[in-house]
């Protein structure tokens, strides 16, 4: 029964690992486009210019009320269009097509997005008032005040956020496999058609995804332990 | 924008609204119970009881729902004996294999939101009726369980919306719901971005009504301090 996992031309098993290092690379790419958005949006809800809040309000709205599916179809089937229209600005007026990796990397980001701007909105709030003006009284400003002061305090606080959207989006990969792209879930399809097998695949595909969030949960918590160093521990939890 | 075609396409769309509110209700209904059933087990405090219940959240909320659908869809079909047995007839149809998923994933996640309900009444309230007579199923019927209501509501609502958002995935299994409308007429007509408004719109709308339907049932029940 195994055999079907060897390695080598006759087996499925350095594909299935590859399609597993695949996601993760998915993963790791739109947590880090989400928590960019994040950053961007949680600023303009936080600022006091109207237009701004709208504007992440709306985002915010429309991701977390629509399904990712819908927003994967949109980019998988606009986003070359809507790419080719801006290059046709700047006067490029060739064809573009962008690949699969950067189509996924772009929806799931938009999608884990919206709910890192949520945390890092979260996370900004709690860091007490008291630290800005303590900042500024010691004359410092822009990257002094929120790069020294104001973001170490704001990443420990939102980690154990990012850390569940973390879970979410390497869930949402799997939803780009209906676009092309071979992480774990469309590999295990490819193997499952061709072996007619798709008991065990999709068995395998259970246990990659547990042992990838089994994994990063340890990652997580460990910089959550660092970043925490000198404040009262959770406990035992 | 092409206007004439999101009209035309809205009307086509709408005609998989009550399947995705059928197959939404059906398995939040068969899904709540299943969470009953197992945020029991997981605070009966028997280990015998609790660690499989553990272990069934960490699988469904530990892996994507589109594998489990697969799973369940493809994967179970594979074995001669599933085939030949009395479930295969439900097992073979995709509305079906959809419900069944959607119920144990909703009955998941659910399951955690109501262990965290039942956890948040208060142990004064449970000794109270205890000293007042009342027995242990009557403390859970009338004492436990109305406050679990009302303290899990509000999480209870976001696991609707959740519910609504993936129930599109079951347009991957062939059934024409709302979103399996919406990709067919995106891959006829190639505007992604009309037919997304579209079918958005009417997702926003279904939660809007659920966010709404919910704070409603809030504010009927009450609120009580847990403490």
């Amino acid at each position: 029964m195994f055999e079907v996992f060897s390695f080598g031309s006759s087996g499925w098993g350095d594909e299935m690992l590859m399609g597993a290092l695949m996601t993760v690379l998915v993963s790791a790419s739109s947590l880090l486009l989400g928590i960019l958005i994040g950053i961007i949006f949680a600023a303009c809800k936080l600022s006091n210019i109207f237009i701004l809040k709208i504007i992440a309000n709306t985002y915010t709205t429309i991701i977390r009320g629509i399904p990712e599916l819908l927003v994967i179809y949109l980019l998988f089937f606009g986003g070359s269009g809507a790419v080719m229209y801006i290059a046709k600005i700047f006067g490029y007026d060739g064809y573009i097509e962008l690949n699969a990796f950067t189509i996924g990397t772009i929806a799931v980001g938009a999608i884990s997005g919206a709910y890192s701007t949520e945390v890092i909105r979260g996370a900004v709030n709690s860091v007490h008032k008291g630290q800005f003006e303590a900042g500024k009284t010691l004359g410092l400003n822009g990257y002094g005040l929120y790069g020294r002061v104001i973001f170490p305090q704001v990443a420990r606080i939102a980690l154990p956020g990012i850390g569940n959207v973390w879970q979410i989006t390497l869930k949402d990969t799997a939803l780009i496999s209906v676009t092309g792209l071979v992480e774990i879930m469309r590999q295990s399809r490819i193997a499952a058609g061709s072996t007619h097998e798709p008991f065990i695949f999709y068995t395998a595909a259970i246990i990659l995804y547990l042992v990838i969030t089994r994994l990063s949960n340890i990652l997580f918590d460990k910089a959550e332990n660092t970043y925490s160093k000198g404040f009262v521990s959770k406990g035992a939890l | 924008m092409r206007f004439e075609l999101m009209y035309e396409s809205f009307f086509k769309i709408i005609e998989g609204i009550p399947l995705t509110l059928q197959v939404v209700s059906i398995s939040t209904v068969l899904g709540l119970a299943l969470a009953i059933i197992v945020a029991l087990m997981r605070i009966s405090g028997k280990k015998s009881m609790s660690i499989p219940a553990y272990y069934f959240v960490y699988l469904i909320r530990g892996t994507p729902l589109l594998l489990q659908l697969y799973f369940v869809y493809y994967g179970l079909g594979q074995f001669s004996f599933i085939r030949d047995s009395i479930l295969w007839p439900i097992l073979k149809e995709p509305y079906w294999c959809g419900i069944i998923t959607l119920t144990i994933s909703t009955g998941a996640y659910s399951s955690e939101i109501i262990r965290g309900g039942i956890l948040s009444v208060s142990k004064n309230f449970i000794e109270a009726s205890g000293a007042l007579g009342l027995n242990k199923i009557k403390t859970f019927l009338l004492i436990t369980l109305p406050i679990t209501v009302r303290q899990a509501l509000p999480a209870y609502g976001n696991e609707l919306i959740l519910m609504v958002k993936a129930s599109s995935l079951i347009s991957i299994i062939t059934l024409m719901e709302i979103t399996g409308i919406a990709r067919t007429i995106i891959s006829k007509t190639y505007a992604p971005v009309e037919i997304f408004l579209v079918a958005g719109s009417i997702y926003l709308i279904i939660n809007f009504i659920i966010v709404l339907a919910v704070g409603l049932a809030e504010r009927k029940l009450g609120t009580v301090k847990a403490n």
